[in-house]
């Protein structure tokens, strides 16, 4: 999972060994180093961004390494899905298990239903829903928006793609 | 001065559009040394036939006050068969069914040595392969822009204007009626129901619309898209068809509100066909309201190129038929 990272370092020299070698021990790949030397912060420290490829479970350890060697964690943030899709359904979509629905991207593992939008008319009229996907990358979009489309078969629901979509 | 005798087999909207154009481009035509002449012009009671050419402002007016021009009963068929003629301009009602008289018309032009140039969707849709292969066997030259798009130019701009630049998809917005439809739901945030009826009352949908709301018209123009531009053997059952009558305001609201438009798209390239409501950003060139068409190529060497314009009405229908006429003309 993709993890960005802010620190700060003191500026003295040697303090960039000290901010990737707790990276290195705990086996992350460094994807990006902004290291902002001219902008010190307020408390003459140096901030430096990451962006890490690591698994979940590592980042607590990495977090302790870090402070231990005297470096700063200031923020912590998950790039874990990089592409983004919406999709239209339309149909009696809440009942026939909208939370299914949900749940058969969700359990995936590479993407996840982040945003519903929902619209219920009438009792005898076709509901709308608005969904946002996001998802790790493009390849698994496809696959999620595959069975999105078997989802909506099942369910009679029709699935209104954006253009750019391979049909 | 070149004489071009023409027929005008099929006197409706677009048959009469033909006509005033003809009339209209009269003396541009005969600028550009062509003096086309029609010959006949025939309708389901009958035709007017002179030799030497018809009056077509009295035929036109003909047609207004009696509801046919017919002055003899004959058929269409009779017509291509025995009167001589090098262009037969085929603009009989379509049938997707079957192909109707259009087809039998267009097979009996190319027997006869005659070209034919339509704006009647049916028969290419069913027969393109055994239409295309009659022209060549019979060295006649098979014209059909209108087809698809109406005034919007489409097939010639991929296969003519953009010669050399390999097309590797098209997709658009190819009936008038569903974007109708569907711009004026948005609008007015009235159901599908309410804007079909408004659509019927003002003529933009057929009393039976079943056609164009399923995307079945759609998915005619794409296949022969798919025939004439990809050089697919194609036919309506290879196209993935789904109208516009599942669509709700509440889904047209949502997706505006998230900066979409929803549109009855459809699209040809080599992997498929395809005819489908999608979700379109406002601000793409896809995304044009009313009753406009709107078609967007995409090429090898430059991208997309869009054409946008108006897919239907008389006379601009019957401007693409001009121009496949003028193009003969200047092949010769």
């Amino acid at each position: 999972m993709r993890v960005s990272m802010d620190i700060e370092l003191k500026d003295v020299p040697g303090q960039m060994l000290l901010a990737l070698q707790p990276l290195s021990e705990c086996r992350a790949n460094l994807i990006t180093v902004l290291h902002h030397h001219q902008k010190l912060t307020p408390r003459k420290t140096v901030p430096v961004q990451l962006v890490l490829e690591t698994r979940p479970e590592n980042i607590p350890a990495i977090k302790a390494k870090l402070e231990e060697n005297g470096i700063k964690v200031v923020r912590v943030g998950e790039h874990r899905f990089r592409e983004s899709i919406n999709v239209v359904l339309i149909g009696h979509v809440v009942h026939t298990g909208i939370q299914d629905t949900i749940d058969e991207i969700d359990k995936t593992g590479f993407a996840e239903v982040v945003d519903i939008s929902l619209s219920m008319p009438g009792i005898d009229l076709l509901s709308s829903a608005f969904i946002k996907i996001n998802a790790l990358g493009k390849e698994e979009i496809q696959k999620a928006l595959n069975i999105l489309k078997e989802v909506s078969t099942k369910k009679d629901l029709l699935m209104v793609l954006p253009i750019d979509i391979q049909a | 001065m070149k004489t071009l005798r023409c027929s005008i087999i099929g006197f409706g909207a677009i048959g009469q559009g033909v006509a005033e154009v003809l009339l209209l481009k009269k003396e541009f035509l005969e600028d550009t040394g062509l003096d086309v002449r029609v010959v006949a012009v025939v309708d389901s009671k009958g035709a007017t036939i002179d030799p030497d050419g018809v009056d077509l402002a009295d035929c036109l007016a003909r047609k207004r006050e009696k509801g046919t021009v017919a002055l003899e009963k004959i058929t269409g068929l009779e017509v291509i068969k025995s009167v001589d003629h090098e262009l037969v301009i085929e603009t009989t009602p379509t049938n997707i069914e079957t192909g109707g008289a259009g087809l039998q018309n267009m097979l009996a032009a190319f027997e006869k040595g005659r070209d034919v140039v339509t704006s009647n969707k049916g028969p290419l849709t069913l027969k393109y392969r055994e239409l295309v292969e009659s022209a060549k066997v019979a060295g006649c030259i098979f014209r059909f822009e209108a087809t698809v798009g109406g005034s919007m130019p489409v097939i010639n701009l991929a296969n003519e204007v953009l010669a050399g630049n390999n097309v590797r998809s098209i997709k658009g917005i190819l009936n008038g009626t569903c974007n109708y439809i569907l711009t004026r739901m948005m609008e007015e945030r009235a159901s599908y129901t309410d804007i079909l009826a408004e659509s019927m009352e003002l003529g933009i949908a057929e009393t039976d619309p079943t056609y164009d709301v399923e995307g079945i018209d759609t998915a005619c123009k794409l296949v022969i898209l798919a025939n004439s531009i990809f050089g697919l053997d194609a036919t309506y059952k290879d196209v993935d068809v789904t109208g516009i009558t599942k669509i709700t305001p509440e889904a047209l609201e949502m997706a505006y509100q998230n900066g979409h438009v929803i549109k009855l798209i459809g699209e040809v390239s080599r992997d498929g066909i395809h005819v489908a409501p999608r979700l379109v950003p406002v601000n793409h060139p896809l995304a044009v309201g009313g009753t406009l068409n709107v078609a967007s190529v995409d090429t090898e060497l430059a991208g997309e190129i869009t054409v946008t314009g108006r897919g239907a009405g008389s006379v601009e229908t019957a401007s693409a038929i001009l121009s496949d006429l003028i193009s003969i003309y200047r092949e010769q």
